[in-house]
């Protein structure tokens, strides 16, 4: 029944490309590839017939039509003569801002609420799993709206304000009003400023650079290098002769004294709010639109940092510390110096991941009325024009990429610590 | 999931003049259910009860067209829309009629390619504010906070009416009325802007409705009228003729308590040729005789809808000014039936 | 010299612990007041609680249960005895009158047994999966069955329709059996799903239009005659129930006008009134609700009767319609005789004003009377069968999925995603895993697209694109559509989730499924996606939390989940203010939902950890 001979050497018949391994995986590949052109053709095609029916064509002049609508939250200068392109810099830039001040508070307050966790005060702890397991399971979009019900009801109108029989007033020495609009709080300002340099023209990407903005960054940065050198010096020194000279009121020094002469220099001063006509005038305004998105997510995001946190702490073996102990480092260097490092490399990845979260979550800004991306661009822009297709791809366009540039960053770091890796 | 071939035929029967390849119409009796578009809640308008049971001055004209199309009132789907999402749905074909108190416009008729077939309500944009503001006239709001509904014409209204005057504010841009209302109660926003229609029936569900006033700027002409998708006129004539049908009974008297009476017959040609005991009109519709008496028997005619819904004896308390009929020195205005 | 022992030499008897350090006050030491900074923490805590729940209780109970309006609970916390204008308190009484439709939203409210029994069996079906060491085998047959049942309890039809879809399965199953030996493995594979294709495509519609035409024949004579007998009882009912509705409008206004000025200086009064009126207006929402009911009954059967005794006339003027179209469509010109949809119409009208084409505009407006024959004849057509179908009606009444709404919505959309996404989930995942490099890239493509754009984005594409990627006429509603883009974006979610199921699992088992000679398909079949599916339950469950929490999106796009709904409910004149009601109870219910999840899924983890070691 089985006589060993030598494989033939077969010719090419069609059917290999089914049944013989060599051929097969090709031909599957190219049947997908087939299969996806003819998807992505097939719904082209559908999308051009159904256009072509409503009398519409795919082109993105739109964006360069004026906007005819305001938007209350603007980094950039932008009035209702701008165009959409302009609209959803804006937008974009505000989702941006969320985003970032999101990720801030989420961190701070995760890793806080993650440390209290294991914290050996039982009353502490519970409240603080309470927290968690509160705040993860409820959608974000009614925290968003929780928040924002809250503020309006909690926080007085700018009326109040008003008047001797004011039922308000402005908290920390008058620099700060708590309002139902939105928080007041004192603003930076230069009474010698350098002036800003005006950028682009009247184009829809104009924009102004402060200088007084890039002196003060320009001579931090500087002082905080001469203060670096400092250190390494006394690191040298330490190396070679086992004593180190004290230095702290050095680097200190360097930081503080420039930064000072220059905020002096530029007539810093600051600009407190105050009540003028309907509103308060003057100052900063977080608008309570940006307030109870950016507090919703960051306390929704947090429960899940806090539980990252705990689990990235308690993976780090209790050997490792008291390996430490053993070794004479001192209980403050311990985490520094051996727990950190380890627990990042487990904390870091899922944190990032949460960021990506925060970040498209910051699309519900619609919500509450924030004007980010989705309710410029997305939203009165497209409804307004009635170009879905294109509005909704340049929105998607604009999600991937900070998408993709966020997981770069991740994998990057992946990278690096896993060179660290035996 | 109803298919009709005809769906991408607008462009196409706008060119083979005369030749209209009626779709809605013939789907909507294959159906045997209207599906209607209208708002997911504004008070007086369009809201569901309790039970679901939809109600409101502009449900009752979905109500209207289902009765003069089907016979029978209740044979309406209500799609809730949003100021997002109802040209979308109208578009797409989901809904035969969009009856959400949507502004006639130039670019939303030629553009968007709906057809507006009539104004039901003739609106502008308004301002309410609370009476200690102090403000009498809406050029006071320099540096006001106004809040206003996303996604409507009234943001663009608005952004043009400050910057002709010269003056800033701060707007406040909401998803939905009622939290629009909430804000402007709580006192985050100075002032509240919307159509004059929807501000005065906001202003009945206050506590204190007394303490806020209408400002007597209006900024906009607001024609609020149902809209068809844009070619399909045989359909698009069935929902005007059959607001038309309202008015005029109106205009003649017809009403709800005297409908059976009047269609046994009157002296009153028109009245009859309205009712269908004279002439072929609900023929040419295609629809049945007494398609406009069914449409009547619903609510009334468009008089008894307005007071029922909307007018000075309700809550919301509208009076008829713009919306009188034109005998009465009003817009309202029906070709005749004839 | 004396004998002075140093060390002891017998065993200390044991003390009992320090009083500081057992029962209550040793717990409260270690536990709380453990050091200074740990005692300062605990008194600010309780502190911060205590004010907290005092201020949350008072608002909470507030006796506001009865009231049918905001106003009226305003009225009844003033009389409470609170200061003058003093509101603070809850008004319970918007969710006594609508927890039902926050719940079930429109859905016909003598139908409520079939979600219900929708999601109960969905427990059962999942026990098997769920609870594999607890229930019976057996189970597991009709955890292969339930996903054809659950459509069919919420969605409603005639009760052949999923036997129909089931058999479509068995025919494959026959087909891949039989035809083994005929073409292989791969060939058989392939002719299976055809077949399955085949008939849900072609065959099953035919099949279920013969079902509804035979037993709407038979049934129509009698139909007819239940009809017009129903209709003359729902009349009477109808009277005699608005009759009644009149009455207590009357009793309850005339009260109303006759108490008004009767309890100004008497709080305890007016609250007697207000719970005594809030009854009789509970009866008159009652009856109102019947009567809704009834008037709907009516008019379903009244427009069907109508429809049947249409019949018979449709079904003459069909023939002639259809032979007309077809007539219409012999004698046009060659030119244009392809025409036969709207788009080509169109085409061709563009050519012909660019004088592409040899026809004339008066061929074009002939074909325009073709279309618009063959329309006629097709809309015909549908409504003979729409006619046919409703009277074969066996089984259970259908229900539009606009119908849908407030918790069923969320967890009908979390469910259905869920599980439609699990088997496109784990094809990702096994292509993302895959040598090909073509599939491979597709599969991450895709994977990181879902998970690089927000689901808003997604749900408007849902809302304002998908139709237009379909083909001309297609139309799902609403529904459907966010059914589609969110099981998509459930599947990305998914197939990460398996990837990291295959991904634990040892390589030695993928080598053991080598050396035993099975191919891909069967090693991953028996050997791999058993385990990798079984690790990955935790990461499915919390994939699902996030789905179910999403869900609460679709209000941004106009349905009406339970926060479209709560929207809906404040527009109403009488609930027109209330907020914080309506959010606390819906974040409720959902907390309910996804703690208990989440904590099933923590002690699956567990269960699955300890099975490993």
């Amino acid at each position: 029944m089985s006589t060993i001979t030598d494989p033939q050497k077969e010719s090419f018949r069609l059917s290999m490309l089914l049944y013989d391994s060599r051929y097969r995986s090709a031909t599957i590949q190219f049947v997908a590839f087939l299969g996806f052109i003819i998807l992505v053709g097939w719904l082209i095609f559908n999308t051009k017939q159904n256009l072509d029916a409503l009398g519409k064509g795919v082109e993105f002049k739109y964006l360069f039509e004026p906007a005819s609508y305001d938007i209350n939250q603007r980094l950039l200068d932008y009035n209702s003569r701008d165009t959409h392109f302009r609209a959803a810099i804006i937008g974009l830039l505000n989702t941006l801002v969320v985003a970032a001040l999101g990720c801030v508070a989420a961190t701070i307050l995760g890793v806080v609420i993650g440390v209290l966790r294991l914290s050996n005060n039982w009353l502490v702890s519970r409240i603080m799993a309470f927290y968690v397991e509160v705040f993860r399971n409820i959608p974000v979009l009614l925290w968003i709206l929780f928040i924002f019900a809250i503020m309006t009801d909690l926080f007085a109108a700018p009326k109040a304000f008003r008047g001797d029989s004011a039922t308000s007033h402005m908290q920390l020495f008058d620099s700060v009003a708590f309002t139902n609009r939105g928080i007041y709080i004192p603003e930076p300002l230069f009474s010698r400023g350098l002036g800003d340099i005006h950028l682009f023209g009247n184009s829809s990407i104009r924009f102004d650079v402060s200088l007084d903005l890039w002196a003060f960054v320009l001579v931090l940065g500087l002082s905080f290098w001469a203060a670096f050198k400092v250190k390494k010096r006394a690191d040298q020194i330490q190396d070679q002769t086992g004593n180190r000279p004290k230095t702290w009121y050095l680097r200190l020094g360097i930081i503080v004294v420039p930064t000072l002469l220059l905020l002096v220099a530029l007539g810093f001063h600051l600009g407190y709010p105050a009540l003028k006509g309907f509103n308060f005038q003057g100052g900063t305004f977080l608008r309570k639109s940006l307030i109870a998105l950016w507090l919703a997510l960051s306390l929704y995001t947090a429960a899940f940092i806090a539980e990252i946190v705990r689990a990235g702490i308690m993976a780090i073996s209790t050997g490792q510390t008291e390996a430490a102990e053993a070794l004479g480092i001192r209980s403050g260097k311990i985490m520094s110096l051996v727990i950190l490092p380890q627990a990042l490399r487990v904390i870091i990845p899922p944190l990032i991941s949460n960021y990506l979260n925060l970040t498209k979550n910051s699309s519900l800004a619609i919500a509450v009325g924030y004007m980010d991306i989705t309710g410029t661009l997305g939203g009165i822009t497209m409804n307004q024009t009635g170009r879905e297709l294109e509005s909704i791809l340049l929105m998607m366009l604009v999600y991937l990429s900070i998408s993709l540039s966020i997981s770069a960053v991740m994998n990057w770091y992946n990278e690096s610590v896993k060179l660290e890796e035996r | 999931m109803t298919k009709s071939i005809l769906f991408g035929a607008l462009t196409v029967t706008a060119l083979a003049a005369g030749a209209a390849a009626a779709g809605t119409l013939d789907d909507v009796k294959a159906r045997g259910k209207l599906n209607c578009g209208v708002s997911t809640g504004l008070v007086g308008f369009a809201a569901p009860d309790a039970n679901g049971k939809w109600g409101g001055f502009d449900v009752s004209l979905c109500r209207s067209v289902a009765a003069a199309v089907l016979g029978d009132a209740d044979a309406v789907e209500f799609v809730p829309t949003t100021g997002k999402t109802r040209f979308t749905a109208l578009a797409s074909g989901e809904i035969d009629m969009l009856a959400r108190n949507t502004t006639w416009t130039f670019s939303r008729d030629v553009d968007l390619k709906f057809t507006f077939v009539g104004v039901n309500y003739y609106d502008g944009q308004g301002f309410i504010a609370p009476k200690d503001l102090g403000v009498s006239s809406a050029k006071d709001l320099d540096g006001a906070t106004v809040c206003i509904q996303t996604g409507t014409t009234t943001e663009l209204n608005l952004a043009d009416f400050f910057r002709v005057n010269n003056i800033s504010y701060e707007p406040v841009p909401i998803e939905t009325n009622a939290e629009a209302i909430q804000q402007f109660l709580a006192g985050a926003c100075d002032v509240y802007t919307t159509d004059a229609s929807g501000l005065a029936a906001s202003r009945a569900t206050f506590e204190n409705p007394g303490d806020y006033a209408l400002l007597p700027e209006i900024i906009s002409k607001e024609p609020l009228g149902p809209l068809v998708r844009h070619g399909d006129d045989e359909w698009g004539d069935v929902v005007r003729w059959t607001l038309y049908a309202l008015l005029t009974a109106e205009e003649l008297g017809v009403t709800s308590a005297n409908l059976s009476e009047m269609a046994a017959g009157t002296d009153n040609p028109e009245i009859n040729r309205l009712l269908g005991t004279e002439g072929t009109l609900g023929e040419m519709l295609g629809l049945d005789a007494g398609w406009a008496q069914a449409a009547i028997a619903v609510g009334g005619n468009y008089g008894e809808v307005f007071a029922k819904n909307i007018g000075e004896e309700t809550p919301i308390g509208l009076a008829r000014g713009l919306n009188a009929q034109w005998t009465e020195g009003g817009l309202m205005y029906s070709p005749p039936f004839r | 010299m004396s004998d002075v022992a140093f060390t002891r030499t017998e065993m200390l008897s044991e003390q009992a612990p320090p009083a500081s350090s057992v029962g209550i006050v040793g717990w409260l030491h270690s536990r709380l007041f453990s050091s200074w900074f740990n005692g300062f923490l605990t008194v600010i805590v309780v502190i911060a609680l205590f004010f907290v729940l005092y201020e949350l209780l008072h608002w909470a109970l507030s006796p506001t249960w009865n009231g049918t309006s905001l106003a009226e609970c305003r009225q009844i916390l003033v009389a409470m005895g609170q200061e003058q204008g003093n509101t603070f308190g809850a008004c319970w009484g918007v969710i006594r009158e609508r927890w039902v439709q926050l719940i079930f939203g429109f859905y016909p409210s003598d139908l409520y047994w079939r979600p219900i029994a929708a999601f109960v069996l969905l427990g059962v079906a999942l026990g098997p999966i769920l609870f594999a060491d607890r229930v019976p085998k057996q189970l597991i047959w009709f955890t292969a069955v339930y996903p054809f049942l659950f459509p069919w309890l919420l969605w409603g039809g005639a009760f052949w329709v999923p036997i129909l879809v089931i058999l479509g399965i068995v025919f494959a199953y026959l087909a891949n059996k039989f035809l083994a030996g005929i073409f292989g493995n791969l060939g058989a594979f392939i002719s299976a799903v055809v077949v399955a294709i085949v008939w849900w495509l072609i065959l099953m519609p035919m099949v279920g239009n013969g079902l509804n035409t035979i037993i709407g024949s038979v049934r129509m004579e009698s139909t007819s005659v239940r009809l017009d007998a129903e209709i003359v009882r729902l009349s009477a009912e109808e009277e005699a129930l608005n009759q009644q509705i009149e009455e207590l409008t009357d009793t309850i206004e005339s009260e109303q006008a006759a108490n008004e000025s009767r309890y100004v200086d008497d709080p305890d009064g007016l609250l007697e009134f207000i719970r005594e009126i809030g009854a009789k207006k509970e009866a008159l929402a009652e009856l109102h609700k019947q009567s809704g009911n009834l008037s709907e009954e009516l008019s379903g059967a009244d427009s069907l009767n109508r429809r049947i005794q249409k019949l018979p006339e449709l079904e003459a003027q069909y023939p002639d319609a259809l032979a007309f179209a077809e007539k219409l469509r012999s004698e046009l010109p060659k030119s244009v005789a392809h025409v036969s949809i709207d788009t080509e119409l169109e085409a061709l009208l563009e050519e012909v004003r660019e004088g592409k084409s040899n026809a004339t505009l008066e061929d074009t407006s002939k074909v325009v009377e073709v279309l618009e024959a063959e329309t006629k004849a097709k809309s015909l057509k549908g409504e003979i069968a729409g006619t046919y179908r409703d009277v074969a009606l066996i089984g259970l009444q259908p229900v539009e999925s606009r119908d849908f709404g407030g918790f069923m919505l969320s967890i009908t959309i979390g469910v259905v995603a869920i599980a439609c996404s699990l088997p496109l989930g784990i094809v990702m995942a096994l292509g993302r895993q895959s040598d090909l490099m073509i599939v491979k890239y597709l599969c991450i493509g895709f994977i990181e697209f879902i998970r690089g754009v927000p689901l808003i984005t997604l749900l408007i594409v849902a809302s304002t694109l998908l139709n237009i990627f379909l083909p001309p006429g297609t139309n799902f509603d609403i529904i459907l559509r966010v059914l589609i883009m969110v099981t998509l974006f459930a599947s990305a979610y998914m197939a990460e989730v398996i990837r990291g199921g295959l991904a634990a699992l040892p390589k030695g088992q993928y080598e053991g499924a080598d050396s035993l000679g099975l191919d891909y398909w069967q090693s991953q079949r028996l050997i791999i996606m058993p385990q990798a599916l079984k690790i990955s339950i935790p990461g499915i469950v919390s994939t699902f939390i996030g789905v179910f929490k999403d869900t609460t999106l679709v209000s941004i796009i106009g349905l009406l989940d339970p926060l479209g709904l709560s929207t809906a409910i404040r527009a109403s004149a009488a609930w027109n203010g209330v907020v914080w009601e309506l959010y606390g109870f819906i974040a409720l219910i959902f907390w309910i939902f996804c703690f208990s999840m989440s904590r099933y899924s923590m002690y699956l983890e567990r269960k699955l950890q300890t099975g490993h070691r």
